[in-house]
């Protein structure tokens, strides 16, 4: 019940903002469409701002995912991931998660695939990949929108999060689904 | 970030070559490079459409009133942002479209608060306090509904692909307060450039 109500706000939502802002706009007697189309003209030149920081993290993660490295980190977390009870199949999802969304998931479905939604690998890379984001997309995206390229705490900041996001997972899944 | 760019760029060709696969890096490079772009122009529709309506809400007031409305909340999290800066309201439109599930207004709405941000930036290049915690925040997932997941849960065959409801929020509230206490206590590691100097350009 919980969900469906949830659901039916996220499809209403956008329709409802789209039709509902313009129409507030000009009871509130703004020129609506000028200024619709200043900020969509806005919004294309961020667009353009963010391609260089997102080619320089991309190029990086690229050349991560290609030469092996990641797999590397994967294989030297082993010891450390085995002590706190996390299976050996979940492992890749706490290296890639914060680096690239599309193999966060690729990572999820493969789990599920192999071990079932319901076993204990599955639901761990689901509230994995549900509670954290991919930090560095999320970083390169807002700070490049403004042309800061001095993320100061912020990279700390977004790890230590995930980190805590699978640390809290690995409790919570025990905790509810043993 | 240039150091761990060049960190992550210099390790990989070092595990390449110790590992016999360089050959597979230049591909691997011309389609990463490709890739950035079209993520780019692929958000350009969104964010034309969305930083438009947001233009149309900050004329009718409506950005403005929503930050006021947070306020109490806001004021501590952000102590150095003025209480009417229109920063605020796009903070506040930002973290409800992300609680949504509306990735695709949730990153226009985040763009725009980091802009407003970036005007008070005695420091232009470098990130502020409130910059720097609004990212850290964004990089915890605070969503009702991780639809990606659920929607992967069902194609696999689970019986109930929901169920992971509860256990997501818990995970990623515990993520988003380590995400604020973090950025509120490893500030003091990364000072800002020393002190502001009258608006000087700082090349970096």
């Amino acid at each position: 019940m919980l969900r469906a109500a949830l659901e039916s706000a996220s499809a209403w939502a956008v329709p409802l903002l789209v039709a509902g802002i313009p129409l507030y706009g000009i009871a509130r007697k703004v020129k609506v469409y000028p200024a619709f189309l200043e900020g969509a003209r806005d919004g294309l030149l961020v667009a353009l701002r963010i391609v260089p920081p997102l080619v320089a993290i991309f190029v990086a993660l690229g050349m991560l995912r290609a030469s092996g490295a990641l797999a590397a980190l994967a294989a030297l977390a082993a010891p450390l991931t085995d002590r706190l009870g996390i299976p050996a199949s979940v492992l890749p999802m706490v290296v890639v998660r914060p680096l690239s969304g599309g193999a966060a998931l690729g990572v999820v479905g493969d789990v599920l695939r192999s071990e079932g939604p319901e076993s204990r690998a599955g639901y761990l890379v689901s509230v994995m990949a549900g509670s954290t984001e991919t930090t560095f997309y999320v970083l390169a995206v807002y700070f490049g929108a403004v042309g800061v390229s001095r993320y100061r705490q912020a990279l700390p900041a977004g790890l230590l999060a995930d980190a805590a996001g699978f640390a809290a997972s690995v409790i919570v899944v025990r905790a509810l689904f043993g | 970030m240039s150091w761990v760019w060049v960190l992550i760029l210099a390790g990989s060709l070092g595990v390449a070559a110790a590992t016999g696969r360089v050959g597979e890096l230049p591909g691997a490079i011309a389609e990463s490079a490709g890739r950035a772009v079209a993520m780019s122009i692929g958000l350009a529709g969104v964010l034309a459409l969305w930083l438009g309506l947001m233009k149309v809400a900050e004329r009718a007031g409506l950005v403005g009133a929503l930050g006021r409305l947070a306020r109490p909340l806001l004021r501590r999290l952000f102590p150095d942002v003025p209480a009417d800066s229109p920063a605020m309201g796009a903070v506040v439109m930002n973290i409800s479209a992300n609680m949504l599930g509306l990735g695709n207004a949730a990153t226009p709405f985040g763009i725009k608060a980091m802009e407003e941000l970036e005007k008070a930036n005695p420091h232009p290049g470098t990130a502020t306090d409130a910059q720097a915690l609004f990212c850290a925040l964004n990089t915890a997932s605070v969503q009702l509904v991780p639809a990606s997941v659920i929607a992967l849960r069902a194609a696999a065959g689970a019986r109930q692909p929901a169920d992971i409801l509860g256990a997501t929020l818990l995970a990623s509230a515990c993520a988003a307060a380590t995400a604020v206490a973090a950025a509120k206590l490893l500030r003091r590691l990364y000072p800002p450039p020393g002190p502001a100097a009258p608006r000087e350009v700082d090349g970096a």
